[in-house]
């Protein structure tokens, strides 16, 4: 059984429609890369997946739980979309760190206003993930003390300790001088080892390449290509995937 | 000459003075308890997303944003004794502190809720998405998240806002509220032995310039304490 399933999704602003009968599905342990020229759907399929966007059709399903079934009559309650969310963990292009907490209150305050166990477990296993993203000395900082990379590190430690079962990136180093997505890639690169699964949007090819066990394409709203990263890396079928590998 | 009157009439003058600033405090401190909270209920009023509220709202902000406060001071206190024949504020000076409380709390509510507005609208929306995909419910992303920050970004216009406010009280003065503008005026026409006299009414402006004196530093303190995050 796949841990997350998608099948034609589709999301239109207007008239502009950007997400066309999107579908694909992932396994357990599996990491997705997403690419594809900006303005091709990539982030609005992660908002999607995240209900922060609300697809107008289309299933989403995880371990086989439908968890959205559209399109949908009348308004979804907030209670249900809120434990929809709960599937999944989303790193941001900008982070998005809370920035009058420290990084260990950024890591412990969802699982503490979620109750997900007693302050000193929580507290425990805030500092192990903070640790894993190689932060330990920083627990007691604030996000305005800390550099992109670290910033990232720390969102991807908050992610993590709801223990999500998908984590998705969106762009997690556009927004990073380029010495520092180093850090940060080899972080997420670490958590493959962890058995995480994991959908990543992302323009560092090399990063895709290594690292993923399927890539899509995207283009215009629709998977153009999917495929191993072998297969869409290696022998690119369509002419716009084959493009675009040239440009990139 | 002068100087020998002031210091033979300053015990007399200090301790009215002091009598008014007392009304001119509490009614300071009424309208900021009240105004406080109210205007956050305003503010989300206009902000609703059910338009026949939020047009109800804005209406309410435009009217008491747009007369006189001192207008609203004579419509609260006047309109129901005079024009409905039912005096409900009662008589005396616990009447009049209770409308002006009212009008005072009402208007300031109304300026507060912008601020609040423009604070609530400063805050990224990412840190309400980064709350959301962390399956916070809306009242937790409130609390938790957005509020500090905003209430960062609102400290500057609400020192200002409420600087204002320790000067406006004195409009309090045309209902014949006896806080101290009235208590100064006093001495002017009689009071306590003393006639004639402008010295104190210009005196008040001392107690105004030291009690704002106060709160500039004490918003200073507040800003400093909140600058640790951006």
């Amino acid at each position: 059984m796949s841990v997350l399933s998608v099948e034609n999704l589709s999301k239109s602003f207007g008239s502009v429609k950007v997400l066309r009968d999107i579908t694909f599905s992932l396994e357990k342990g599996e990491v997705l890369a997403i690419i594809g020229s900006s303005g091709g759907g990539k982030t609005t399929l992660l908002r999607c997946l995240n209900f922060l966007e609300t697809a107008d059709s289309g299933r989403i399903s995880v371990n086989g739980e439908c968890i959205f079934d559209g399109p949908v009559k009348g308004k979804r309650r907030d209670e249900e979309i809120r434990q929809a969310r709960l599937h999944f963990g989303l790193v941001f292009q900008q982070f998005n760190l809370f920035p009058q907490y420290t990084v260990l209150k950024n890591v412990t305050l969802a699982p503490t206003l979620l109750g997900r166990g007693t302050p000193e477990e929580i507290q425990e296993e805030a500092r192990r993930l903070i640790h894993r993203v190689g932060l330990s000395e920083k627990a007691d900082f604030y996000p305005c003390q800390l550099s992109g990379g670290q910033q990232q590190r720390v969102a991807i430690a908050r992610a993590l300790a709801l223990s999500p079962d998908i984590l998705c990136f969106d762009e997690p180093t556009s927004a990073l001088d380029p010495e520092l997505t180093g850090e940060v890639l080899s972080v997420i690169r670490g958590l493959k080892s962890g058995d995480s699964t994991m959908v990543v949007v992302t323009h560092e090819m090399e990063f895709a390449r290594s690292v993923a066990d399927k890539v899509i394409f995207m283009a215009d709203g629709i998977i153009e290509e999917m495929g191993s990263a072998e297969q869409v890396f290696g022998n690119p079928r369509s002419p716009l995937l084959k493009n675009f590998l040239s440009k990139a | 000459m002068i100087f020998e009157n002031f210091i033979e009439q300053f015990p007399t003058v200090f301790s009215a003075l002091n009598t008014g600033f007392l009304q001119t405090l509490k009614l300071f401190l009424v309208t900021l308890a009240g105004a406080i909270p109210l205007g956050l209920i305003i503010c989300f009023g206009s902000m609703s997303r059910f338009k026949p509220l939020s047009w109800l709202v804005n209406g309410i902000i435009w009217v008491v944003r747009g007369s006189p406060l001192m207008i609203q001071l004579l419509i609260i206190f006047y309109f129901p004794g005079l024009v409905l024949g039912n005096n409900i504020w009662g008589s005396g000076e616990t009447g009049r502190f209770l409308a002006a409380s009212v009008a005072f709390v009402f208007n300031y509510a109304c300026y507060f809720s912008e601020i609040y507005r423009g604070g609530i609208l400063g805050v990224p929306r990412g840190q309400t998405e980064a709350g959301q995909v962390l399956g916070l419910t809306k009242s937790q992303i409130f609390f938790k998240v957005t509020l500090l920050q905003m209430v960062k970004r609102i400290v500057p216009p609400m020192a200002n806002e409420i600087i204002t406010l320790v000067k406006d009280t004195s409009l309090a003065r045309i209902i014949a509220l006896q806080e101290i503008i009235w208590a100064g005026q006093a001495f002017m026409k009689g009071s306590q032995g003393i006639s004639g006299e402008i010295w104190p009414l210009f005196f008040t402006a001392v107690y105004y310039l030291v009690f704002s004196g106060v709160l500039t530093i004490l918003f200073k303190k507040l800003e400093k304490k909140l600058s640790y995050f951006n």
